[in-house]
């Protein structure tokens, strides 16, 4: 797989991101390590979005002249991208929602809990992977049970035994932390899950888009993904799950594309995956989404990993360099991603965001949606540098020096 | 670039109230206390308000933040202190125009004293909020301790 690829050069890569040429102030060029958050766009992703709208637009699965049947085509060739991307066999196991958010809040939804069941979800997750299934517990009388953490920024796997039981319905996780950069080990926590039957859905909104990650091995059941994160566009996501999960579970939304057959007494429904995509669906996001996926295939998931996997070790080593602060999460390249956060002794993340935005260097501050671990390390917030695969040895320079010159202004 | 940007908007009182802050601590006296947070950016404040009949005796506050949500506390403070409560909203409603005033107000320093220092903080939408938590944390406490006292509003 990897040797068709051409080599991984950065430097090539970043012409395709137009929006990494430009300066934030006049004379000051923008240093963007604000990844996490959300990924730039090639020009292969706007093209063919601007293609779509310009060429093909119609409604899709609605009609039988040539741009409905272009458009459909388009959509469910996205469909088909996608799985092949993530290994599935299926691709009618690939559901397209808004973001990872909703398709958290759909599998949070339709899970059948009862009084007495319990759901386990970690300490370091994205409060889109905790509120889903803190509100799933309040209307059916589940609790909720949380897999702590250890200091060094890891799950405290210590207690899985208890936690995870035969009253567990469902264990959802984060595969790589936004906030903390942590991998967590998949396989172990869902062998355990499976164990007790319980089905095991993995938040993986920031691994996806930086390793790659196949459905086949990774052990959950379901899978959610959002496309801006990884070089597509904003309002499209993955539910990916079992084909025989999703057959088994009821609608989410209700409306037109997710029948069968409506009647005034009642209705049938759609097949999956219509079955869970009520309403005119995200038709251009979800080109862009195709487009950004042949993206990251044509540079190959092993070779982005690769890189980020470099440049991670580069940014950690730099920022140890820097007096007085300190990394909140694993402070080594083990089981870890190129999303970093750091406090700095004495200045909170918010000045210290501020401070960058100066020198150009965009990061995150703040608990970045997951304040249980930030209480859990006894920070009420970060500063969050984080990578991706057009990031290069020159931003990382400019955020240590920029933290440089954090210190001195308010040393 | 542009350090006048930057020290426009961290002006030398602003550094020396975050680093030595006024009134900080909580005390007793007090009929109301609150706590306020910014969600987006995790600055918190714990803040009482002690009212001797229409004077505010004392605010005393805790908290943790960057350093405009805590110098904003500590000039705050010194503002309402041993005002009449309709002075201090007075003075509460004059930085509220200044924070809204997008760097385009003259701000008016008989009336803000310190307080004229976060005029540049209007430029940053983002940091609007850190100013103003404590003020709106006081004039939640004090509608409160108004309440407890039977206040004569
Ligand atoms: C780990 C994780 N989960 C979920 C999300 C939510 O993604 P979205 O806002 O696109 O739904 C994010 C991104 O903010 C994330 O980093």
């Amino acid at each position: 797989m990897t040797s068709a690829h051409a080599p991984f050069d950065v430097a090539r890569i970043r012409k395709d991101f137009p929006i990494l040429e430009r300066e934030v102030r006049p004379g000051v060029p923008l240093v963007y390590l604000d990844s996490a958050a959300t990924s730039q766009k090639p020009l292969a992703v706007l093209d063919a979005m601007r293609d779509y709208n310009e060429r093909h637009n119609a409604n899709v699965h609605r009609g039988i002249h040539t741009l409905a049947e272009e458009a459909t085509a388009l959509y469910e060739g996205a469909r088909e991208k996608v799985a092949s991307f993530i290994g599935a066999t299926d691709s009618r196991e690939v559901v397209f929602t808004k973001n990872s958010t909703e398709a958290m809040n759909l599998l949070a939804r339709v899970v059948p809990l009862h009084p007495g069941d319990e759901v386990v979800i970690t300490e370091m997750e994205h409060h889109s992977n905790i509120v889903p299934w803190q509100l799933a517990c309040e209307r059916s009388g589940a609790t909720l049970k949380w897999i702590g953490l250890t200091d060094d920024g890891r799950l405290d796997l210590s207690n899985l035994d208890q936690l995870v039981s035969e009253r567990t319905k469902v264990v959802a996780f984060v595969h790589q932390s936004n906030l903390l950069g942590t991998v967590n080990p998949v396989a172990t926590i869902a062998a355990k899950a499976h164990e007790v039957g319980a089905i095991v859905m993995v938040d993986a909104s920031q691994s996806v888009p930086h390793m790659p990650v196949d459905v086949a091995t990774l052990g959950a059941d379901a899978v959610a993904f959002t496309g801006h994160k990884m070089c597509g566009p904003t309002g499209i996501g993955v539910l990916w799950a079992r084909l025989d999960l999703l057959e088994e579970l009821p609608p989410f939304l209700g409306g037109g594309e997710m029948i069968d057959e409506v009647t005034m007494a009642g209705s049938t429904y759609a097949a999956v995956p219509h079955k869970f995509e009520a309403g005119t669906p995200p038709i251009a996001q979800a080109v862009g989404l195709g487009a950004a996926v042949d993206y990251l295939s044509d540079l190959g998931m092993d070779a982005v990993h690769a890189h980020e996997q470099q440049l991670t070790s580069y940014l950690l080593d730099g920022l140890h360099s820097v007096d007085g602060l300190r990394v909140i999460g694993p402070p080594t390249m083990e089981s870890r991603g190129g999303a970093v956060s750091f406090i700095l002794d004495g200045i909170h993340p918010h000045d210290v965001g501020q401070l960058l935005d100066e020198s150009g260097v965009a990061v995150r501050v703040g608990h970045h949606c997951a304040r249980p671990a930030c209480l859990r390390y006894g920070i009420p917030a970060t500063s969050r540098a984080s990578l991706y695969l057009y990031s290069d040895t020159a931003d990382v320079d400019a955020l240590i020096a920029g933290l440089g010159k954090v210190r001195s202004f308010f040393g | 670039m542009s350090a006048p940007q930057l020290e426009s908007l961290y002006q030398e009182i602003i550094l020396d109230h975050y680093r030595k802050p006024h009134h900080r601590g909580l005390r007793d006296p007090y009929e109301a206390e609150v706590h306020h947070l910014n969600p987006t950016c995790g600055d918190e404040i714990t803040l009482r308000v002690h009212l001797d009949g229409e004077t505010v005796a004392d605010v005393s506050y805790e908290g943790h933040g960057c350093s405009i949500s805590q110098a904003s506390a500590s000039v705050m403070t010194d503002l309402v202190i041993g005002k009449p409560i309709g002075e201090a909203t007075a003075v509460h409603e004059e930085f509220l125009r200044l924070m809204q005033s997008k760097g385009e107000l003259e701000p008016d320093e008989d009336v803000l004293e310190d307080a004229v220092a976060f005029a540049g903080v209007s430029r940053y939408p983002a940091r609007i909020k850190c100013a103003l938590l404590a003020w709106m944390a006081w004039k939640d406490a004090t509608a409160q301790a108004v309440d407890q006292t039977g206040g004569s509003e």
